[in-house]
């Protein structure tokens, strides 16, 4: 009993001994002028534990003060009129005191730099690993020389290998920023070079100022990085661009075969793209109110709603506007457009003109990372989907009798109609399709786009030039020309802009016109027009 | 039909005196008075008429449905929107003497080369017509060349008119941007605001019309203007019977486009401000209506339906806003289907359906229309 007694007497004493010790370099802290702080500064990290930590902490923040009176440095806040004190050394508050009797200790940028890495250094061993990655990310971007050994030490007992990557790039770009030999320097360009990634290039134009082995050994690792950046981002370029071709695919394709079929082009295609977008918007608000659980199938249980409304819309139009103006094909292209106009007034005055929300369901939101190429999820989930359709509508055109019918009255209508082919039949049903297929566009289309009344319109123009360029009549030609007008617009975007690259293609798709009057997929075949 | 359009020309050149005299001579009080208000807005009106004209010699009588007129009337419209702009020298806000306030706000530092000569009126008029003109003869010459009709046509219209839109919105073209240009402070001299100038610019787009009206009718009565017409009805035959479609289709487009580019011209000054928002393919579009409301392939036609479907457009968007819309897509799709031969065209059938005693000095009616697609 008296042995323990003696065994805690002497802890106790050492404790308090120690925390002498800690308690006097705390405190010449506060004596110390600016020069001297960094020594001091470095005193108390080497001590380390939490009430050096806590100490560096408050100084980082600007909380640190030293009591004139005495010298003794607190951790202060404002608390009312005066500050409330606490004791760095043991963390217990130490009562208030008016502000006038306190100073508070002063640090500048390069003190602050160093703060930052010790604060880094010392989360380096901390047992969380979340904690240590962040840690060594941080000290990878501060590029401090002086945290080398602090890493060193932490690399040798690292066993989580996401930390240990992270901790060996921290270490090649403080390495680079030290005066460690030559050599090391060159081996820590190429562990840095070897990531590909952006984020080394500022450590590597650091590495490259000024001249000699390792200067142009860090230019040369620079400049292939950046080569091999710009390769991704002209892939990257290229994903839009497929991202944007499916979407002008799936606008396009329908009023491809109307146009083949019927001969007319259907100036109201772009509404029924909308429409297919609002019946989307309808579903999820139902979902949101009644069924909040199946917001996940919000969108299965769009699809065939949104192709029957606009299907039914469709075949509404031909019976009233369409069919009675056959054999004029410019006054059903204004009869459309009137039409569109209706429909668009008539959605702005039911839904209000402003865009509606639609959600993403979860599976189709967030993204991934293939490389250096981000691709999200919707859009991926969009292709997929285009392709699909596309699918679907190749098998009907030729695997199926009323896709017989469709072709044959696209190639010759008098003459599928002399051989008992119900003519008027096939051309209603064809616009039904193609209305309806709109409409499952617009679902689609919802994901990535605002739904606004009009959402048709700016896909009206786009899709006259997918069908122009493709030819009519011919799906191939659809897919070829939506991908290859979405890749061409895509990849002048970064040249001449947006707008630019957008003229340059209209104006493209003019010339191309000259050349072949048909579109790229021409039917062959005798055409009479009169 | 010649003597219904002689007639018109008439009234319109007696407008162009008697509007302003009412407007200016006339004290207020007088019921005979024409406002203030009144005399641009009737301006405008007949600017339209007169682009619609211009649709007409290239849809009613030559078969070329254009969707992108507009862009025509806009170009015109911007020529003398830069002349007026030069015009305002040191009053504008920025107070430079040389540049317009908008490159000032861009911190340009001095005028672009295409902006050299339009202080000069003689020249922005010479651009007036030369521009859209110039640019419906390449447009025409490349399509008409490629056999490039019908409905694939007014779609490359349409694509032209959209491309100029997205163009003239740029801030740095230098045309404005999507703020256009405005703030005209005066014509020639004359203040733009003072109720004389604005009736000078009436009387001046009343003959213009006039003067176009009979321009027209000289055109379409001649041989070319029935060499037109076989084109719009049977362009195949006719090429085949040994006619230059190409040159015929040519010649009726960029005439149109030059009669579009005046238009705009007149339409400025009066309206005060031209922006990018003129190319957009519905102003285009909106012009069609016109001419069908009217009735395509009269003279007088388009200028009754340009009159008629504007007037009821600032009736509709000052009483119910949200029904124009819907008024105006009826009304596509009511005439097509329903009145194909517009206003003035069914008004002459039902008076040739009416019994009258022959007379051998009758002069002859209109050729028949029947469009062949």
């Amino acid at each position: 009993m008296r042995r323990l007694i003696l065994v805690f007497a002497i802890l106790l004493l050492g404790a308090s001994s120690a925390m002498a010790d800690l308690r006097a370099t705390v405190n010449a802290l506060g004596k110390a002028k600016l020069d001297g702080l960094e020594q001091a500064v470095k005193a108390v990290a080497a001590e380390g534990g939490d009430a050096s930590q806590r100490t560096l902490d408050a100084l980082g923040e600007g909380n640190l003060y030293v009591r004139k009176s005495d010298g003794q440095v607190f951790i202060a806040k404002t608390d009312g009129e005066g500050l409330s004190l606490t004791d760095p050394v043991t963390g217990e508050a130490a009562g208030t005191a008016p502000k006038s009797d306190l100073s508070k200790i002063k640090i500048n940028n390069a003190l602050r730099r160093l703060l930052k890495a010790q604060a880094g250094g010392s989360a380096l061993t901390s047992p969380d690993a979340g904690k240590r990655l962040s840690a060594a990310e941080a000290v990878f971007k501060s590029r401090d020389a002086a945290s080398l050994p602090a890493l060193e030490d932490a690399l040798a007992k690292e066993s989580d290998p996401a930390v240990k990557s992270a901790l060996e790039l921290a270490r090649a770009s403080a390495l680079l920023a030290s005066d460690r030999p030559e050599a090391e320097k060159l081996a820590a360009i190429g562990v840095l070079s070897a990531t590909g990634s952006r984020d080394v290039l500022p450590a590597l134009a650091a590495a490259a100022q000024g001249t000699g082995v390792v200067a142009d050994a860090a230019a040369r690792a620079s400049a292939s990085i950046e080569t091999s950046l710009a390769y991704w981002n002209a892939l990257q370029n290229v994903w839009y661009g497929i991202s944007l071709g499916s979407v002008l695919l799936l606008a396009a394709i329908g009023l491809a075969i109307t146009f083949g079929v019927m001969g007319v082009i259907n100036m109201a295609h772009g509404e029924m793209v909308m429409l297919g977008a609002y019946t989307t918007f309808v579903v999820q608000e139902v979902i949101r109110n009644h069924a909040p659980g199946l917001f996940d199938a919000s969108l299965l249980i769009a699809l065939p709603l949104a192709f029957l409304v606009a299907a039914l819309m469709g075949m509404l139009i031909e019976r009233t506007v369409i069919r009675p103006l056959y054999g004029r094909p410019l006054e059903t292209l204004l009869a459309t457009w009137g039409v569109s106009l209706i429909l668009q007034q008539g959605v702005r005055m039911i839904f209000g003109p402003t865009n509606r929300e639609v959600g993403n369901p979860s599976w189709a939101s967030g993204a991934f990372e293939l490389g250096q190429l981000s691709i999200t999820y919707n859009r991926l989930w969009l292709v997929l989907f285009s392709l699909a359709v596309f699918a679907a509508l190749y098998l009907l055109l030729n695997k199926t009798w009323f896709g017989l019918q469709l072709r044959a009255v696209t190639q010759n209508r008098r003459m599928a109609s002399a051989i008992g082919i119900r003519t008027p039949w096939v051309g209603a049903l064809t616009f039904a399709v193609g209305s309806g297929i709109a409409g499952i566009a617009g679902v689609g289309l919802s994901q990535i786009d605002n739904v606004s009344p009009d959402l048709g319109q700016s896909y009206s123009i786009d899709s006259f030039m997918v069908v122009v360029f493709g030819g009519v009549g011919n799906l191939w030609g659809t897919l070829v020309a939506a991908m290859t007008l979405g890749v061409v617009n895509k990849l002048l975007e970064p040249f001449a802009g947006a707008v630019l690259g957008k003229i340059l293609v209209l104006v493209f798709i003019i010339l191309f016109i000259q050349k072949r009057p048909r579109g790229l997929f021409a039917l062959k075949g005798r055409f009479v027009d009169a | 039909m010649r003597r219904m359009t002689l007639i018109a020309a008439f009234v319109i050149a007696a407008l162009a005196i008697l509007v302003p005299v009412l407007n200016l001579l006339v004290p207020a009080s007088s019921p005979f008075h024409v406002p203030d208000y009144l005399v641009p807005l009737l301006g405008k009106y007949l600017c339209f008429a007169i682009l619609a004209l211009a649709l007409d010699l290239a849809w009613g009588y030559c078969g070329i449905l254009s969707l992108g007129h507009g862009a025509f009337f806009a170009l015109g419209g911007y020529a003398m929107g830069m002349y007026l702009m030069r015009q305002i020298g040191a009053r504008g806000v920025y107070a430079n003497p040389v540049l317009p306030d908008f490159m000032v706000f861009l911190n340009w530092k001095e005028l672009p080369w295409y902006w050299y000569g339009f202080d000069m009126f003689w020249f922005a008029a010479l651009m007036v017509m030369v521009v859209p003109g110039l640019l419906a003869f390449v447009f025409g010459w490349f399509a008409f060349r490629s056999r490039v009709t019908g409905v694939y046509l007014s779609i490359i219209t349409q694509a032209l008119t959209y491309a100029l839109l997205l163009a003239f919105f740029r801030n740095d073209m230098g045309f404005g941007g999507n703020n256009g240009l405005t703030d005209f402070k005066d014509i020639l001299g004359f203040s733009i605001q003072a109720p004389a100038t604005r009736a000078a610019l009436f009387a001046a787009t009343a003959l213009v019309l006039a003067t176009f009206l009979l321009l027209m009718l000289w055109v379409v009565g001649s041989r070319l203007g029935k060499v037109m017409v076989a084109v719009r009805d049977a362009e195949s035959r006719t090429r085949f019977i040994g006619y230059r479609v190409e040159h015929v289709k040519l010649f009726a487009f960029t005439l149109s486009a030059v009669m579009a580019g005046i238009a705009g011209a007149l339409y400025v000054p009066q309206v005060g401000i031209i922006n990018p928002g003129e190319f957009s393919p519905a102003n285009s579009i909106e012009i069609v209506i016109w001419t069908a409301v009217g009735g395509r392939g009269t003279l007088v036609g388009p200028i009754i339906g340009a009159l008629t479907v504007n007037a009821g457009k600032t009736y509709f968007t000052g009483a119910f806003p949200d029904m124009w819309l819907l008024v105006l897509g009826a009304l596509f799709v009511c005439v097509t289907l329903f009145m194909p031969k517009g206003i003035v065209g069914t008004v002459s059938d039902w008076m040739e359906r009416l019994p009258r005693k022959p007379a051998a000095d009758r002069p002859a009616s209109a050729p028949a229309m029947e469009p062949a697609e």
